[in-house]
């Protein structure tokens, strides 16, 4: 299956080689630089790349390439879906996955990899069992492991690996029993210039931060489960219960899991909850552009919009822009065309607005497409579904745990498109 | 030596060059390399020294920098020995740090590696199972061929090991060992085999991906372990998951006869029955009928359904390739909703997953039509997402929704990704000729890109109508002019090259206009790109034979520049055209023909999709993605014309199944039961999976839960050995009260039940199908298991799922009605797989837990072995497609006491659905049925079981009644075996002899008996027993003399069998019953038994 992996940074420097099999020499990575020079942007290199010998299949996490490479037929899902967990496991142990992250803890890195495939086959891939495995460095065990010499790698036997609940390890204890339910939800959108929604849909998450001793059994009720129309489950939720009763009943992993995904039926109507009015226009034989943006609050249940982001790729034409908002800043960078507008809150009462001009090349035609506009932001307590949680239960411990449970929605990919 | 001295300048001009295009940083970075290779060779000297210090925190400080240059990809291999001494140390950091060290470079040193073989050999002793795996696992990775012997014998004495996780490890290290010795594969093969056999999720995953790497054509070791693989699915990792169900997708294409050509037939009946009478329609349907799907087939659609759900990936896209190329046509649209559910993740799986949804929606755009906003571009995909959506819409544009696409392609043509603008104007280009309806439309829509600013948007848009115009040959003339119009404006090579050829394909339309093209062309003939001189000089030869009065001059002339060109294709291009055409002295024979050469008409170009020659790969596969075929890629192969025997997959599966059975695993169960699962799980499963406990049988309708303890009681069978007996009978107890506290409970539900019970047709159908195929393996496990004889003592006292209602009747006899309900629907108890190992010190040790269970007082109890004969009630030829089977359940009927419990199995074999069925009429009349409740609908190939009780009065007269459908009727009848109308009953020893005395005389018959030799050993006559009469085993402290005790259902009179062994294999079987005539009859039955091997 998986042969060897490459970790290719920004600037093409192979920075990290693991071998599970023979070692692979690190010039099959040359087929992979070919791939990247061809490609205009960092993304639009192929995922799966054909060399005579070897397959390399990529994937491209926080600007870091994971090359692996392959040597016969295999799933290439299998191992994207793999490589996407090892760069989950690296955010989860060094919280963030860079290069340095990485580079700083390689014995750990490598140590884990080293657990994490055995000839290339995935061995143990819960974060449960390799944190039994392995403990993730804090600064707090890596001073003591200076002083004391000792080390991150668990003296006891992992014995999750053989339990019934892999995902979940043994002996936990907390004094705090908690356990925290995040329901985000992300609206997709794409909206036309009239205001008229072209598609939207509804994707959310249950997130959960589980801290509760020994093994309790958790279930999870909706008031309204008909919502959910499509779902996928952590492992752990049992899935026969979820057909016949519509609950979710689960022994939890310890500490934060995804627990279910799910996609809101489509016969329901998406409420949209922000409106955009943008005049973009570009005068033939001028080299001004007036811009003017306004966005406003729509169908919010009357909950505040925060942390509002407003994000356009003007058209190469065009050379600077200045412009006057009404409240946050904006940045346009010049290189990329990129302009961005960090809104903050909508007040419903003094619609945010970016109004200025544009200067454009002198003497090049009008650009013929208006911008796309992308709108990030975000409202708390509210799931824009009408999704609620009925109530929680545990079973199987005998303490009262403290409950908790948050609800947000989120812009996914929400999209104004162009007026012409 | 002056031109020495200049290179030599060179070269350092060049380097100085080299050095100044350099900045600063890199060039320090080259000293710092120099340095470093220098510094490399002494910090490596001074990591040696660290190694063999005596302190562990220099010696883990030295380890953890020769990782880090090992990471990096640079040579620490001449550390080896310092680095191979310290295999055995203690600390675990530094062992494993070791163990990767030894991994990366014992292949360049083979000969030191070897002084690391013995640590790991004695570590394979190890009592703990995970050093023993961890031993296994680096002594395997170790790619020394002189080890393979070894390596062999440690995978061998590995894949015996009674840890599934060092089993695992075995599976793993069998690939290794294949990659590094070929010859090895017979060997290997056997311990796949053996491996396959395993029943722990842990090791299936593991051991498929083994099977598929080392002997993937040895289809034949899968036939056993098939219907295992299937129900244990939902329980194996997620990466197992994905490697079984591909090869399971490999497998039923070659065992099962094609799902697809009977629907195509049928969707034609369909189109028929439209038409015509009620009466065609269903001589049709009798046609379409022969097509019955193998149920091994429907079990593996079934078992993978669930994983649609799964948060990987890769298994998702695993299940949807599986249906496409399993499932009927019909079914494959499950998969829909799970794939587009993929799209939302992340770019690399956005890509694969389109692939393939790409090459589905060609062949079947019915599946991803009602979905068609999800492959709407956005501005943030990056390209090759968008060219992928743009090919998905494309395959989905039909007349209905074309104007919606087109829409959305307009928006496209204006994005500033100038590649993927022109390739939706390709796609604009493949929807008019797929539609003709639109053709005119797309084909003005492209006349006006020509306008664009955009040379590549103009350049496509030519291009493509170059192509279109070629299929469409109407109103070709008023687009060539426009286009000749533009002709000036355009420079884009292809697209003049594509505005030039159709000049001169369509000439004689435009008269006027080409002749004054081709003169433009004569004045910049010169300064055109090589492709567009190619095509003038075709134009003027065109035009030179259609129109040779006014070209003449031009197309001399502009052959004769071609003559000149420095190009040698267009030097050559024109030498040929000037023969071709230009009549000659010598040449003369080819400018006949000229005419024919250069205006054939040309056929028009196929706008295809790029996906349309993928579909010969397996979905979600390297090759598919690729369009190559990768190595080791497996075909899959079409489907068989006519299916082969499935009974291989029936008859050994049972086999290792039931030598797994454990008793031990139940008490452990129910002991994680109560401590990892709620009481409200616990009823859930008594109300919905059922009492009969099909979860043990760890059919589809085993829950993850379930059946991960099922795994755990294997893994820590080791540890169980271990502990105290006084342990595991505390575990029982507790077992038997948590039970009785679920009990109340489900009195509390009972109201609830009659929906459940509707609700769960699939759970109930699934069971009946492995009911289906009970009457072999029974007849297997009953012929040829004397080695697994144990099982039955085991199973008497701590139970197979069955007798586990009735041990709750047990506790609590009163609370019988709260369970009437449930029985309704309870599946049959199946004979599936009910794993477990078991050491007979175990067995003993329970069977002793069983007795200080059980009052002296007689009571009732479950059955201790419960064999399930099926036998036929309705044959579906003669059921009109109903068919019906039954079992005796050997469970107390709860309906009333005095009843036999009967479960039947319909199965709707037919095409149609069967509604309202029930029972009808009965002979004798006076005969006491408790009928099941009415079937309102039965679907086709859906069946449904059903419980009964019938009271027989202690006699084996038939219950003869009618089974009545809303059409038909059907008599049918059920002849009761002797042994099914006893219930056993348990007592002890004492208590029997007591009993046997007040039956003498009349009450008793006897014979003696010659027994087969193989029934010779205790477990085995018990087993024949039990398989003969449904009793209980009294324990006997006499090892000759074997007792079972029982009682009539109706009446409740004893039956006590008692069997003394003599010499040579004869024995004295006795029967003490009131009953005499039931005496006689169950004398015989058991005579026969017992003489049979």
């Amino acid at each position: 299956m998986i042969h060897s992996l490459f970790l290719v940074n920004a600037s093409g420097d192979i920075f990290l080689e693991k071998h599970w099999k023979s070692v692979v020499s690190r010039s099959v990575c040359d087929y992979f630089f070919e791939a990247q020079e061809r490609a205009t942007e960092p993304e639009n290199v192929p995922p799966v790349i054909s060399t005579p010998h070897h397959y390399l299949i990529s994937v491209l996490r926080h600007r870091i390439y994971f090359v692996a490479v392959i040597q016969s037929e295999v799933p290439p899902l299998f191992v994207i879906e793999f490589l996407h967990r090892v760069v989950d496991t690296f955010q989860d142990y060094f919280g963030v996955c860079t290069e340095a992250a990485i580079k700083d803890n390689v014995v750990v890195v490598y140590e884990l990899l080293e657990e994490m495939l055995d000839n290339g086959f995935p061995l143990a891939t819960e974060s449960n069992i390799l944190k039994e495995l392995i403990k993730p460095p804090t600064i707090l065990r890596t001073m003591v492991n200076t002083i004391t010499g000792s080390t991150n790698v668990g003296e006891q036997l992992p014995t999750g690996q053989l339990s019934v609940v892999p995902w979940r390890r043994t002996g936990v204890k907390y004094t705090n029993n908690e356990a925290y339910f995040d329901v985000v939800e992300e609206i997709d959108a794409i909206i036309d210039k009239s205001g008229s929604t072209i598609t939207a849909e509804i994707q959310g998450v249950i997130d959960a931060c589980v801290k509760l001793t020994g093994m309790p059994d958790l279930t999870l009720s909706f008031m309204n489960p008909r919502l959910l129309d499509d779902v996928s489950f952590h492992p752990c939720v049992r899935f026969k219960r979820w057909e016949a009763e519509r609950i979710l009943s689960f022994i939890p992993p310890d500490g934060n899991f995804r627990l279910l995904s799910y996609h809101v039926s489509s016969q329901n109507l998406v409420a949209i909850p922000v409106y955009v009015k943008h005049n973009i226009t570009f005068r033939e034989g001028s080299s001004q552009g007036r811009f003017d943006l306004t966005l406003g609050p729509k169908q919010t249940m009357g909950k505040a919009v925060e942390s509002v982001l407003v994000s356009s790729q003007l058209p190469r034409g065009v050379l600077n822009a200045s412009l006057n908002p009404s409240q946050g800043t904006y940045t346009f960078d010049p290189v990329t065309k990129l302009l961005t507008w960090d809104v903050g809150k909508i007040n419903p009462q003094k619609l945010p607005s970016l109004k200025g001009t544009m200067s454009l090349q002198a003497g090049a035609s009008k650009p013929d497409e208006n911008p796309t506009i992308n709108i990030q932001f975000k409202i708390q307590q509210m799931a824009i579904s009408g999704l609620k949680v009925n109530r929680l239960d545990m079973y199987g411990e005998k303490y009262k745990p403290f409950k908790g449970i948050k609800y947000m929605t989120k812009a996914g990919k929400f999209q104004d498109l162009p007026t012409q | 030596m002056s031109t020495s001295v200049l290179y030599n300048d060179q070269g350092g001009a060049e380097a100085a060059v080299e050095a100044g295009l350099e900045s600063t940083p890199t060039s320090s970075s080259t000293g710092a390399a120099f340095r470093l290779v220098h510094a490399d060779f002494k910090k490596n000297e001074d990591l040696k020294e660290m190694l063999e210090s005596n302190k562990e925190s220099l010696k883990l400080d030295a380890m953890k920098r020769i990782v880090e240059l090992i990471a990096k990809g640079k040579n620490a291999s001449e550390l080896f020995p310092a680095v191979v001494k310290n295999v055995a140390s203690k600390n675990i950091e530094l062992k494993k740090l070791v163990y990767v060290y030894l991994v990366r470079y014992a292949e360049e040193q083979q000969d030191l590696a070897l002084l690391s073989i013995s640590t790991f050999q004695r570590a394979l002793k190890d009592p703990n199972q995970l050093i023993r795996a961890s031993a296994l696992r680096v002594l395997s990775s170790i790619r020394v061929p002189i080890i393979v012997p070894i390596m062999m014998l440690a995978i061998k004495e590995a894949s015996a090991d009674l840890s599934p996780y060092v089993r695992k490890t075995a599976a793993h290290a069998i690939q290794k060992l294949y990659s590094l010795d070929q010859d090895q594969k017979e060997q290997l093969i056997e311990v796949i085999e053996k491996l396959l056999k395993d029943k722990s999720t842990l090791v299936a995953g593991s051991v498929v991906m083994a099977f598929e790497e080392v002997c993937p054509d040895r289809i034949d070791l899968i036939h056993k372990n098939y219907r295992k693989l299937c129900n244990l699915l939902v329980d194996v990792e997620e990466w197992g998951q994905v490697v079984i169900i591909s090869m399971l997708t490999r497998y039923a294409r070659t065992q099962f006869t094609s799902p697809w050509k009977e629907d195509a037939m049928f969707d034609e009946t369909n189109e028929k029955a439209f038409y015509d009478s009620d009466s065609e329609e269903k001589k049709d349907q009798v046609k379409a009928g022969p097509y019955v799907m193998d149920p091994d087939h429907r079990l593996l659609l079934r078992n993978t359904k669930p994983l649609l759900q799964s948060r990987n990936t890769a298994v998702v896209m695993s299940v949807a390739q599986l249906y496409w190329h399993l499932a009927p046509k019909h079914e494959v649209n499950i998969v829909t909703k799970s794939l587009v559910r993929l799209l939302r993740s992340n770019r690399e799986v956005q890509y694969i997953v389109l692939q393939n949804i790409a090459t589905m929606s060609i062949q079947r755009k019915g599946m991803f039509e009602p979905f068609m906003k999800s492959f709407y571009v956005r501005s943030t995909d990056s390209t090759h997402i968008k060219t992928l959506k743009l090919e998905i819409l494309t395959n989905l544009a039909n007349e209905a929704n074309i104007s919606i696409i087109l829409r959305e392609f307009q928006t496209y043509v204006k994005s500033q990704d100038k590649a993927f603008a022109a390739a939706t104007i390709q796609a604009i280009g493949r929807c008019a000729t797929n539609i003709s309806e639109v053709t005119d439309t797309c084909l003005n829509g492209l006349v006006l890109l020509l306008s664009n600013r955009d040379e590549t948007v103009v350049a496509e848009s030519v291009v493509v109508i170059k192509k279109l115009l070629q299929t469409q040959p109407s109103q070709r003339s008023e687009i060539i002019k426009h286009m000749a119009k533009l002709f000036d404006s355009i420079t884009v090579p292809m697209a003049r090259a594509s505005i030039l050829w159709l000049m001169g394909e369509y000439c004689e339309r435009v008269p006027k206009i080409a002749p004054d093209v081709l003169r433009k062309m004569a004045k910049t003939f010169t300064a055109e790109e090589e492709i567009v001189k190619l095509q003038t000089v075709n134009l003027a030869a065109k035009l030179y034979l259609t129109n040779s009065k006014q070209t003449k001059l031009l197309t001399q002339y502009i052959l004769n520049l071609g003559k000149y060109d420095q190009n040698y294709d267009i030097r050559d291009r024109t030498r040929f055209i000037r023969q071709l055409i230009v009549p000659s002295e010598q040449g003369g024979a080819l400018s006949k023909y000229a005419r024919r050469i250069l205006l054939a008409p040309k056929p028009a170009p196929v706008l295809e999709s790029a996906f349309k020659d993928r579909d010969h790969y397996q979905l979600g596969s390297l090759s598919h993605s690729l369009n190559i075929k990768a190595i080791g890629y497996q075909e899959l192969s079409d489907w068989p014309a006519v299916a082969p025997d499935q009974s291989v997959r029936n008859v050994e599966v049972i086999e290792p199944v039931k030598e797994w059975v454990p008793l031990v695993g139940k008490v452990k169960k129910s002991k994680s039961d109560s401590k990892f699962y709620s009481d409200d799980e616990d009823d859930k499963e008594e109300e919905g999976s059922d009492s009969s406990g099909s979860e043990d049988s760890s059919s589809s309708s085993s829950s993850s839960g379930e059946s991960g303890s099922e795994s755990e009681e294997e893994s820590s069978e080791e540890s169980e050995k271990t502990s105290s007996d006084s342990g595991r009978s505390s575990s029982a107890s507790e077992e038997s009260t948590s039970e009785s506290k679920s009990e109340q409970t489900t009195k509390k539900k009972t109201k609830k039940v009659p929906q459940e019970k509707k609700s769960k047709p699939p759970a109930a159908d699934s069971s009946s199908d492995e009911n289906g195929n009970a009457p072999v393996a029974q007849a297997s496990s009953s012929s040829s298991e004397s080695s697994s004889g144990s099982e039955s003592d085991s199973e008497g006292d701590s139970d197979s799922d069955p007798p586990r209602v009735q041990k709750k009747v047990e506790v609590k006899s009163k609370k019988e009605v709260s369970l009437l309900d449930l029985c309704d629907f309870t599946p049959a108890p199946t004979n599936a797989p009910k794993p477990v190992v078991l050491s007979s010190s175990l067995l003993s040790d329970l069977q002793g837990l069983s007795l200080s269970n059980v009052s002296s007082a007689i009571q009732v109890t479950t059955s201790s072995f419960s064999p399930v004969k099926t036998h036929e009630l309705l044959h579906h030829m003669t059921g009109k497609g109903l068919s019906a089977k039954y079992h005796f359940p050997r469970q107390p009927c709860l309906y009333q006491p005095s009843m036999v419990a009967v479960q039947i199995i319909l199965t709707n074999s037919s095409d149609h659905s069967l509604e309202e069925i029930h029972v009808g009429g009965r002979s004798p009349a006076s005969l006491n049925i408790h009928c099941f409740n009415t079937i309102e609908r039965l679907e086709p190939e859906a069946s449904v079981t059903v419980s009964m009780g019938i009271d027989f009065s202690d006699s084996t007269q038939a219950a003869n009644f009618q089974l009545c459908t809303k059409e038909d009727q059907f008599n049918v009848s059920i002849q009761p075996a002797v042994g099914e109308l006893v219930m056993p009953s348990t007592m002890t020893e004492q208590d029997f002899c007591k009993e046997q005395g007040k039956l003498l005389g009349m009450n008793e018959t006897s014979a003696t008996i010659t027994m087969a030799t193989a029934n010779c050993s205790s477990q085995a006559i018990s087993k024949q027993v039990l398989s003969v009469a449904n009793v209980g085993v009294v324990s006997s402290t006499q090892n000759n003399l074997h007792r079972f005790a029982g009682r009539t259902v109706s009446s409740g009179a004893l039956v006590l069998v008692s069997l003394q062994l003599k010499e040579s294999s004869t024995a004295l079987l006795t029967i003490n019953t009131e009953k005499s005539v039931m005496g006689s009859m169950l004398l015989r039955d058991l005579k026969q038994a017992l003489a049979q091997a």
